[in-house]
């Protein structure tokens, strides 16, 4: 299976008044500071019905009955239901990653538990009352007769003969078995000097985004509008058809302010489903908005792999091959794509590296937990964790430094194929190394680890160089035909100038906290001659613009911001051939200069957007044959993926009495093509790096072996707060993608892809001299405390290690 | 129930409530002031975060009950779009925030800050600000947003925003 070439897009002049690739200060944030914005728990509406969801505490068992009587006689109560009142839903949950010649096992997922619960937390009834409060109360009352079921949360232990079995129709907990190999990957290890293999656990982690979920359904003249703190609003709208049985002009889903998302909110979620149903079923607005509590039991989870990795290597260093073997726990039951999250490990696997051959097996499993898909990264950041940690493992076993590993096989060249079809797009991967070890002077530090180890002060210094895919992506490599998914993967875009010269621009991307009303508007601006503040970007809302495919992925920019360029190219375009007419010019004479649409070398015969718009729609004067108007609308499938990438470089000091990690620098350079907006990266960098520095070092999803979320609330889940991260020294290169005619690839993800395994290489760097030689994140004090005591205990300071 | 009178943003307002109500959401479910969030249920996020009687508190730990006779501050109260307080004017300037549900209750949490210490140091704000979760910004430009506006407060009144951002 490979991904199509990288051919080259046109490019084309932006024309412009020079707005893209300034740091404006984002369109956004007025009502963001003042309080003013919209987010879907801030809307009531006349009649709101509030849903308070009654959950298992079991985490496997059978259904014997469920009384709702004393909760329906509760005040304020309106209609309590379970699954048994929802024979009327058409589908469960569909999952949309179906690849060719693989046999996936999807469970019936409904909003409802039908029969049994797989999972703590899985919703088994609603109560909806006009209350919010004394929902709560009546949900309390409702009585579940459970009987439970044998448990198994470890995934390797459910793919054993005799685990219990979560779902009997299928006879297996395996979910999917498949594999990506691409060159000759036997031969790469027979041939190899040197084979480092490493088990390593990148542990379950949630999204956290700080808005819980919120839905606000309304049923109203045959039509049903949702409000969703949503990714994926247009997805959303064909998934709510399928599984509700109406058809889809019939429904309109808005995704207002959403405050955050990091892949937790794309999705489509049984109370989103449910809500609506429930607007159908009694007539009336209902409402759903998740407590914290519910956030970390049932608001999908991230990762949750465990990796047996091995790379083969000639003595010299030059490498051979890598091969992973990947373990998904998937948890019970699917939501919309999990099973593919770990496929995107298989997609880097290569690195930044010239591995003549790769392979990645993947096996997902079913537990007793709750469902895994995408949370910031998808996949990349456990292939990079991977990759980079074993590359250490190697350096070290061939004794050499692990940059000059890594420099002895960066790929150089590109466009570049890699053994399993993927073709890198450009890089410049000794770049960013370079850049980053100048902010960091590694001999300096050297020196001060040094001394500070005389002193008995442990600091280390660990690197991540990182490749990763984004921008998905060419629907031809993505669809049903080539990795499976069931959509399409373009970007949709709609630029409408209106009468007076404003500029109304709809994006089928859905932001939530990126700045995509800015960015876009600089991206259109310059091609159309007026300033971003006279261009509305509108978004997430399925009644206005194009079908789009929304915002996941690192997309937004590499495809939508694409798809609104080419749309306002086109808008530039008639522009021009209006102008031209009114001049008496040829069309290829008039430039874009200056905010004025302009005879070359005649500045005094111009014209601007808003005389432009006057001619359009007052259509006396056009060219003949030109309709009216000046409103475009783009379709944009990408050619190829984008692979942005970077270097980074952590230095954390270890209190090896305590086992507490403090990271003391943190330097990172990055490449996403040109600038659009530098402030947006650099924000993206920052809360790209903190993201994974709390999965690194503080946050778990933490389940028993009863099942049980032991870590579910803001209590025991420890994001960082400020006081618990450094600033961060950060820089750019610009290397353009020729995938897009605006060069840029996606950084949503890319700090958080890169981070994790430089802060435990810091680590395992500060901890060399006590023998520690790999440590599983979270490097919480007891594991690191644990990891220097195994380390003494077993093989004194000089060798051995601990896991 | 129970009667409750307060001030809101200078608003005088008398309520029957339940006991058990929540600040936030006599805020947020009675007064319509929706700018106050709610980001989780332990106290922990601060996205709730206003001021009662002069001090920044989690209005989600607080009972609408015990603020009978209080003056509240809400995000609302402490600036507009056409006249921001300069750590409304400072958050912007410097990106200090992103998908913005944290933000409303970072600003209350660091007006407290300076208010009691008008030349708080990175470290100040860190620690002042760590019962407020952000998962957008990283914190980085959140910190260099106070810094600023500290800065502003104590040396005059806020001048215009600039239109381009040197970070």
């Amino acid at each position: 299976m490979g991904a199509p070439g990288a051919e080259a897009a046109e490019k084309t002049e932006s024309g412009g008044n020079g707005y893209v690739g300034r740091s404006l200060k984002r369109k956004e944030d007025p009502r963001l500071i003042t309080g003013g914005a919209t987010y879907t728990d801030d809307m009531v509406l006349p009649g709101t019905l509030y849903a308070a969801i009654v959950r298992s505490p079991e985490p496997h068992a059978k259904i014997l009955s469920i009384d709702t009587e004393a909760a329906s006689q509760m005040p304020g109560v309106q209609a309590v239901f379970t699954d048994e009142d929802m024979a009327d839903m058409a589908a469960p949950c569909p999952m949309v990653f179906v690849p060719p010649g693989v046999e996936m096992r999807v469970p019936d997922h409904w909003p409802l538990a039908r029969g049994k619960v797989g999972y703590v937390g899985q919703a088994v009834a609603v109560v909806l009352g006009t209350d919010k409060y004394s929902v709560v109360d009546a949900a309390g009352q409702v009585v579940v007769d459970y009987d439970p079921l044998p448990v198994v949360t470890d995934p390797e232990k459910a793919l054993e003969a005799g685990s219990p079995i979560i779902h009997d129709e299928f006879g297996t907990n395996t979910v999917f078995e498949w594999s990506l190999p691409g060159g000759d990957v036997a031969a790469a290890f027979r041939d190899a000097d040197v084979v480092v293999e490493k088990r390593i656990v990148n542990h379950r982690t949630a999204g956290a985004a700080i808005e819980p979920r919120s839905f606000l359904a309304q049923w109203r003249e045959g039509k049903l509008t949702l409000w969703s703190s949503t990714q994926i609003p247009h997805i959303c709208r064909v998934i709510l058809s399928i599984q509700l049985g109406i058809t889809e002009e019939k429904i309109r889903v808005v995704a207002p302010e959403v405050g955050g998302g990091f892949g937790s909110k794309l999705q489509v979620y049984g109370e989103e489903v449910l809500a609506c149903w429930c607007a159908r079923k009694t007539g009336r607005p209902v409402k759903y908005t998740a407590t914290r509590s519910e956030e970390m039991l049932v608001t999908h989870h991230g990762r949750d792999q465990i990796d047996y990795v091995k790379i083969g290597a000639k003595r010299d260093g030059k490498l051979t091959g890598i091969h992973a073997r990947i373990i998904q726990d998937c948890g019970a039951y699917h939501l919309i794509e999990g099973p593919v999250i770990p496929t995107f490990s298989a997609c880097v696997i290569s690195g930044c590296y010239d591995f003549p051959a790769v392979q990645t097996d993947i096996v997902g499993v079913f537990t007793n937990k709750f469902t895994t898909d995408a949370i910031r990264g998808a996949g990349r950041p456990e292939a990079t964790h991977f990759i980079e940690l074993t590359m250490d493992a190697l350096a070290e076993e061939l004794g050499m430094d692990p940059l000059e590993l890594r420099r002895k096989n960066f790929i150089t060249e590109f466009p570049n194929e890699r053994p399993h079809g993927f073709i890198y797009d450009s890089g410049n991967y000794h770049g960013t190394l370079d850049k980053c070890l100048e902010k960091l002077d590694l001999e300096g530090f050297r020196r001060e680890q040094a001394e500070l180890r005389e002193r008995g002060v442990f600091r280390g210094v660990g690197f991540s160089t990182y490749v990763e895919i984004c921008g998905l992506g060419p629907s031809r490599a993505l669809g049903p035909e080539g990795w499976g998914m069931q959509g399409g993967y373009f970007e949709s875009a709609q630029v409408r100038v209106l009468p007076t010269g404003a500029v109304t621009a709809y994006t089928g991307v859905s932001p939530h906290g990126q700045g995509h009303e800015t960015g876009f508007a600089q991206i259109v601006a310059d091609r159309v001659g007026v300033a971003p503040d006279v261009v509305e970007v509108i978004h997430g809302d399925t009644n206005t613009g194009p079908f789009g495919k929304n915002t996941y992925g690192s997309r937004s920019l590499a495809v939508g911001g694409e798809a609104i360029a080419r749309a306002a190219e086109k808008i530039q375009d008639k522009a021009r051939r209006i102008v031209a007419h009114k001049m008496e010019a040829a069309p290829e004479d008039i430039e874009l200069s200056d905010g004025k649409f302009q005879v070359r070398g005649s500045p005094g015969k111009a014209m601007t957007l808003a005389e432009v718009a006057g001619e359009a729609y007052i259509p006396a004067d056009l060219p003949d044959g030109m309709e009216a108007g000046l409103d475009e609308i783009c379709f944009f499938d990408p050619p190829n993926f984008v692979w942005p990438f970077g270097a980074h470089a952590c230095v954390t000091e270890v209190d090896v009495e305590t086992g507490r990690v403090d990271v003391v620098r943190y330097v990172a350079v990055d490449d996403c093509g040109p600038a659009i907006n530098p402030l947006l990266i650099e924000g993206q960098i920052h809360g790209g790096i903190v993201h994974a520095l709390g999965q690194a070092l503080y946050e778990q999803l933490v389940y028993d072996s009863e099942g049980q979320l032991i870590t579910g609330t803001f209590v025991d889940y420890a994001l960082p707060s400020a006081a618990d991260v450094p600033s961060f020294e950060t820089d750019r290169t610009e290397t353009p993608t020729p995938t897009n005619t605006l060069g840029v690839k996606g950084v949503g993800e890319a700090a958080t892809i890169a981070c994790s395994p430089a802060v435990v290489a810091s680590v395992v760097d500060a901890l060399r001299p006590l023998g520690v030689t790999h440590v599983d994140m979270p490097l919480t004090p007891m594991r690191i405390w644990e990891a220097i005591q195994a380390a003494q205990g077993s093989a004194g300071p000089n060798g051995g290690g601990a896991s | 129930m129970a009667r409750v009178s307060l001030t809101v943003n200078g608003v005088g307002y008398t309520e029957e409530v339940e006991p058990r109500l929540l600040l936030v959401h006599l805020i947020r479910d009675k007064l319509g002031l929706t700018g106050t969030h709610v980001g989780c249920d332990t106290s922990n996020c601060g996205a709730c975060t206003l001021h009662l009687d002069g001090q920044a508190v989690k209005s989600c730990t607080v009972l609408a009950v015990q603020c009978d006779g209080s003056e509240v501050t809400t995000i609302e109260g402490i600036g507009a779009e056409d006249a921001l307080h300069p750590l409304q004017q400072a958050f912007w300037a410097k990106h200090g925030l992103q998908c913005g549900y944290c933000t409303p209750g970072m600003i209350m949490a660091a007006a407290d800050l300076i208010a009691r210490n008008a030349d708080p140091s990175d470290e100040d704000i860190r620690e002042a600000l760590a019962g407020n979760l952000c998962r957008c910004t990283g914190y980085q430009n959140i910190v260099k947003a106070v810094r600023a506006a500290a800065g502003e407060m104590s040396t005059a009144s806020a001048q215009p925003s600039r239109e381009e951002v040197t970070a």
